[in-house]
């Protein structure tokens, strides 16, 4: 068709020409298709629903609990102290990189196999590269009388749990 | 008269059927050895020619052929074995034992799945020492070199989502210790860890991710990574010498290769 050999008019100097108009458009499209798909990848890989233990622990009478024990539960990953002052509860996962810590009666501390941090009964760290000392959490009675251990609730030290 | 294996070779390779399948003929000629180099799907990332003096054992010690070939066998072997590996938990434990005890031959394939991954890690390090250290990464091979390191680091994102897999007490601490090392990003880190273990503790969902990332996402990752280093060696003008005067350009547009 003979028409379409016709020269396309020039375009002024202070317009943009029909294909960098479709050029920042079609640039502009694929900016927010790929800024979403960022957000929709995110959103998918971040799971709405966890099927992990719940963080509340039912620790049972406190009277199974003699003054100036250390009690592990190993289950909830958590220590269970009797002290003279009262009942509180310790976290017993390092706080350097996680690993699970046992009680050491012999030594009176608390030892982490890993990479040898140690902390004392009140959770303070005596040795080794852990940063902090372990959490004390929240400890309380429940209508029935039993300790209630909330993992997920860190306490300041010292919170003790008089019955 | 018996007619020689060669005969036979040379008749096969006249046939119609061979000469269907290798489209680049046959003959002695340097153009039909090019051409059986070239014109073959995965030879043809290779350089065509190749100087005899790279190919000494000493040049390279064969590193970086030697990590791709415990990298087939990773392969080759990693394939069996989840035909019994159920990524769940406790099951993957189950799993891992019956490989050893129950299944047939089981026992070899995992062995040289876990020797071949040791091995992998040592050469692909041995084989950047080896680049580095003879000046192999200076241009035109800067951008290899950075596959490279690429492709050192599918490696040991590939030994360290494999740990995970056993699910026995090592795999479990070292993948616990490993996450929080992450959370140790600044800003990021607690939401880089969550994302990889698919939640707060290594369960179900970061087994679960570990093992498409183990057998799915990285193998792929590395395949392609792959394909670049070796085609980017016919392009920087083949494996390094070495020698001085060997400043090899790379090769610019060659329209017929």
């Amino acid at each position: 068709m003979p028409d379409e050999q016709k020269q396309t008019p020039p375009v002024p100097q202070d317009q943009s020409s029909r294909r960098e108009v479709f050029g920042k458009l079609g640039l502009g499209c694929m900016l927010a298709a790929g800024a979403g798909s960022l957000a929709f990848g995110y959103e998918f890989l971040s799971p709405n629903v966890l099927y992990e233990p719940s963080p509340i622990t039912n620790a049972g009478k406190p009277d199974q609990y003699p003054v100036g024990s250390v009690t592990t539960n190993a289950e909830a990953g958590i220590y269970i102290v009797h002290g003279p002052e009262g009942f509180y509860a310790l976290s017993a996962t390092c706080t350097h990189l996680g690993c699970r810590t046992a009680w050491a009666p012999e030594l009176g501390l608390i030892a982490c196999p890993c990479h040898g941090s140690r902390f004392n009964q009140a959770g303070v760290k005596v040795a080794g590269p852990a940063p902090n000392p372990l959490p004390w959490l929240r400890v309380s009675i429940s209508d029935e009388g039993d300790l209630i251990v909330d993992r997920s609730a860190v306490v300041p030290p010292r919170q003790f749990l008089r019955t | 008269m018996a007619r020689s294996f060669q005969n036979y070779l040379g008749d096969l390779r006249e046939s119609r059927v061979w000469q269907s399948i290798f489209r680049s003929g046959s003959g002695p000629s340097n153009l039909h050895r090019s051409q059986a180099i070239q014109q073959n799907l995965y030879l043809h990332l290779f350089s065509v020619k190749s100087r005899r003096s790279s190919l000494a054992i000493g040049v390279t010690w064969y590193l970086g052929t030697l990590s791709m070939v415990t990298f087939l066998i990773l392969v080759a072997t990693g394939i069996p074995l989840m035909l019994y590996y159920h990524p769940s938990v406790p099951q993957a434990y189950a799993d891992m034992k019956d490989l050893q005890f129950a299944v047939s031959a089981g026992l070899f394939l995992r062995n040289l799945h876990r020797w071949s991954a040791h091995a992998m890690v040592l050469l692909v390090f041995a084989h950047m020492f080896r680049v580095f250290y003879r000046g192999a990464y200076r241009p035109p091979r800067e951008f290899n070199w950075v596959i490279g390191v690429m492709l050192l680091l599918v490696t040991l994102f590939l030994s360290y989502t494999g740990y995970l897999l056993p699910w026995d007490q090592l795999a479990f601490w070292a993948i616990t210790v490993g996450s929080n090392i992450m959370s140790a990003v600044p800003l990021l880190g607690p939401k880089i860890r969550f994302l990889t273990l698919g939640g707060n503790t290594v369960n179900a969902n970061a087994l679960l991710r570990f093992y498409v990332l183990h057998c799915v996402i990285l193998p792929l990752a590395g395949g392609m990574l792959v394909g670049i280093h070796f085609w980017r060696i016919r392009k920087d003008g083949g494996l390094y010498s070495g020698k001085s005067g060997d400043e090899s350009q790379p090769q610019v547009s060659q329209p017929h290769e």
